[in-house]
């Protein structure tokens, strides 16, 4: 197919390439581009064949050019799945989804020009140097040699592996490999740039050479959906963070606003060594009932050898602390520590969902 | 689109070329297939020929010396052995290399996420393949020569043996794509002994299969391998006085099974690669 400017046909499949490139070029605003999403999703469902419930159950939302978005959920949550569909790699069983205003269903290959994956796990070509993997990827999005020979060489600079970029994928770290992916999927400039669990098994200096890597790509315009259960790294990285668990959107908004939604409260922590007749559940319940606990988790998380429960409470925490122990000791359990905090994102996700994320 | 000469940002507009479909991301992968295998030739032709060359100098030559063969037998197994080097190297480069890809490497990800219809990265798998299977065919040529001193060949037939060498390599290839996609990977080590001893041994590449009438049921069984047509059709072609089914039904029949191949295949592609 061809995409001359005579030629109706190519024309509708080039044009929205050229349109993701245009609020990309550097000091250009987003809102050059305004009037069109990032990305669009409304009704996603997905049903995986045999699967007794719905992996996606009708999730509605968009994400704004320019704007890192965070996905954030556990495990199984939907995430995995959204993003396949977004990336042309999952067919959804209802609703619709458009990339960079290409919808992913009815024009997949249309979609593949504007975006870019980095996956999870390594997907680089092994035959191929690092240099090669990075020049072959950008040829088959039809990049000039000229131009994908000056890219390749800036993007390896950029991410430090302008060293040895005749090394193949297999001798390098976990970090490289990363920076590697990345690199790769910028070659041929996507609108929309998914990260997909993008710091999982990274060591701290490897992962924020990956946030400031993501901050410049926003500056450069780039829309950018990541997907994380690491709540640091959605609160640190994101304009707006979605919260996604059994198929359903949660919350959506930025991290300050759903941290601020739960104003005037407040949480303690606190690690509880079990006594002989005490059940965990137990204690859950009998912290709940105190009078100005709006609510009592059990944390997944062992702490030492006690179990470890966040209490959220209205007013001052301190003041809480004399009648949460006694609860807790009528039950047959013994408070063996106690922290005081501010409410963050994860204390978010676990008001919606019940449960701690990792 | 205009690009800044020397842009310092590599995140800027990326200038792509103009005319550019899914044909040409096509051809750029398919480029990149050659170049990795270019650079591996002689690992590659080493893998190609040595299965074949054992066998025609066993077969061709140290039976027929030894006088457990018929002189003449050559005839027979010469064509068979070109038709089973097409088929079992068009089998091979697209079965383990599928499975690797789309379970351990998942090197093909970056394919599919490409800008061409998924169908097409399958297709593509299966030409690269067949342009594979069609060298491991074409060295029989002047390996036959050495070995056997003389090979059966009619100038007037060239060109439809041609065609049939490219028609055996794509259905080989095709078969290929059926087990790399349809086999769990962690089968596919015992699938394929399972298959390919029966596969090599029924497609009518030691023997012509008209003499079978008197073990009828193995006639049957080989006459549902699509390599039996295969390597009757080269037979038909190369050596017309050796017993052989009609080459146009040879035709036919390849034509026929490479499509029903092709359509089964893309199904167990398309499957894997769109969840």
């Amino acid at each position: 197919m061809n995409a001359g400017p005579h030629d109706r046909t190519g024309e509708s499949l080039l044009d929205p390439g050229l349109r993701g490139q245009a609020g990309r070029s550097p000091g250009a605003s987003p809102s050059a581009t305004a009037g069109t999403e990032a990305v669009e999703v409304s009704d996603l469902v997905k049903r995986y064949p045999k699967a007794p419930t719905d992996s996606l159950a009708g999730v509605t939302f968009h994400v704004r050019r320019g704007e890192v978005f965070g996905f954030l959920g556990p495990n199984g949550a939907g995430k995995t799945t959204t993003i396949g569909i977004l990336t042309t790699r999952i067919r959804p069983t209802g609703g619709r989804a458009l990339v960079a205003g290409v919808d992913v269903v009815a024009d997949p290959v249309g979609a593949r020009r504007l975006l870019g994956v980095v996956p999870q796990i390594n997907n680089l070509d092994r035959s191929l140097s690092v240099r090669q993997n990075l020049l072959f990827h950008a040829s088959y999005h039809g990049v000039s040699k000229a131009r994908r020979t000056e890219l390749a060489d800036a993007l390896l600079e950029q991410f430090g592996l302008a060293d040895r970029p005749g090394g193949r994928p297999d001798d390098f770290s976990g970090g490289q490999i990363q920076r590697m992916m990345i690199a790769r999927a910028l070659m041929h400039a996507p609108a929309v740039l998914f990260l997909d669990e993008p710091s999982t098994g990274l060591d701290p200096a490897a992962r924020l050479f990956l946030w400031e890597k993501v901050g410049e790509l926003k500056a450069g315009g780039t829309t950018v959906v990541i997907t994380t259960h690491d709540m640091d790294e959605a609160a640190a990285l994101s304009d707006r963070v979605a919260i996604i668990d059994h198929g359903t959107l949660l919350a959506l908004d930025t991290p300050a606003a759903l941290v601020k939604g739960m104003t005037g409260e407040r949480t303690l922590d606190c690690t509880v060594e079990p006594g002989t007749a005490a059940a965990a559940a137990s204690v859950a319940a009998a912290l709940s009932s105190l009078p100005g606990v709006t609510q009592a988790d059990g944390l997944d998380e062992p702490a030492g050898a006690g179990w470890r429960f966040r209490i959220y409470v209205e007013g001052e925490a301190a003041s809480f602390v004399a009648p949460v122990a006694q609860a807790i000791g009528t039950s047959g359990g013994k408070l063996t520590d106690v922290r005081l905090g501010e409410p963050n994102l994860e204390d978010v996700f676990i008001h919606l969902t019940g449960r701690a994320l990792r | 689109m205009t690009v800044t000469a020397g842009s310092p940002d590599p995140i800027g507009p990326v200038d792509r070329l103009p005319r550019w479909g899914p044909w040409k991301t096509a051809l750029a992968i398919l480029r990149r297939d050659l170049f990795v295998t270019g650079r591996e030739f002689p690992v590659f032709l080493a893998q190609v020929i040595l299965q074949p060359l054992f066998l025609l100098f066993v077969f061709g030559k140290v039976l027929t010396e030894l006088g457990y063969a018929r002189p003449g037998y050559e005839q027979v197994l010469f064509p068979g052995l070109v038709a089973l080097a097409a088929v079992l190297t068009g089998l091979q480069s697209t079965a383990l290399p599928l499975v690797i890809e789309f379970s351990y490497s998942n090197e093909i990800e970056d394919r599919l996420l490409a800008p061409l219809p998924t169908g097409a990265v399958a297709v593509e798998k299966v030409v690269f393949a067949a342009m594979r299977a069609c060298v491991a065919a074409a060295v029989m040529f002047p390996v036959g020569i050495w070995i056997l001193g003389s090979i059966p060949w009619q100038a007037s037939t060239g060109a439809a043996v041609v065609v049939m060498i490219v028609l055996g390599s794509l259905i080989g290839a095709a078969m290929g794509l059926i087990l790399g996609t349809y086999v769990p990977p962690n089968r596919i080590s015992v699938t394929l002994t399972l298959v390919l001893t029966p596969l090599i041994f029924t497609g009518s590449s030691q023997y012509p299969w008209p003499s079978l009438q008197h073990i009828r049921w193995f006639q049957v069984v080989s006459a549902l391998n699509p390599m039996t047509y295969v390597s009757e059709g080269l037979r038909g072609l190369m050596a017309p006085g050796v017993p052989h089914i009609q080459t146009w039904i040879c035709f036919v029949v390849a034509i026929g099974s490479l499509a029903i191949l092709m359509v089964v295949g893309m199904g167990g592609f398309i499957r894997r690669a769109l969840g």
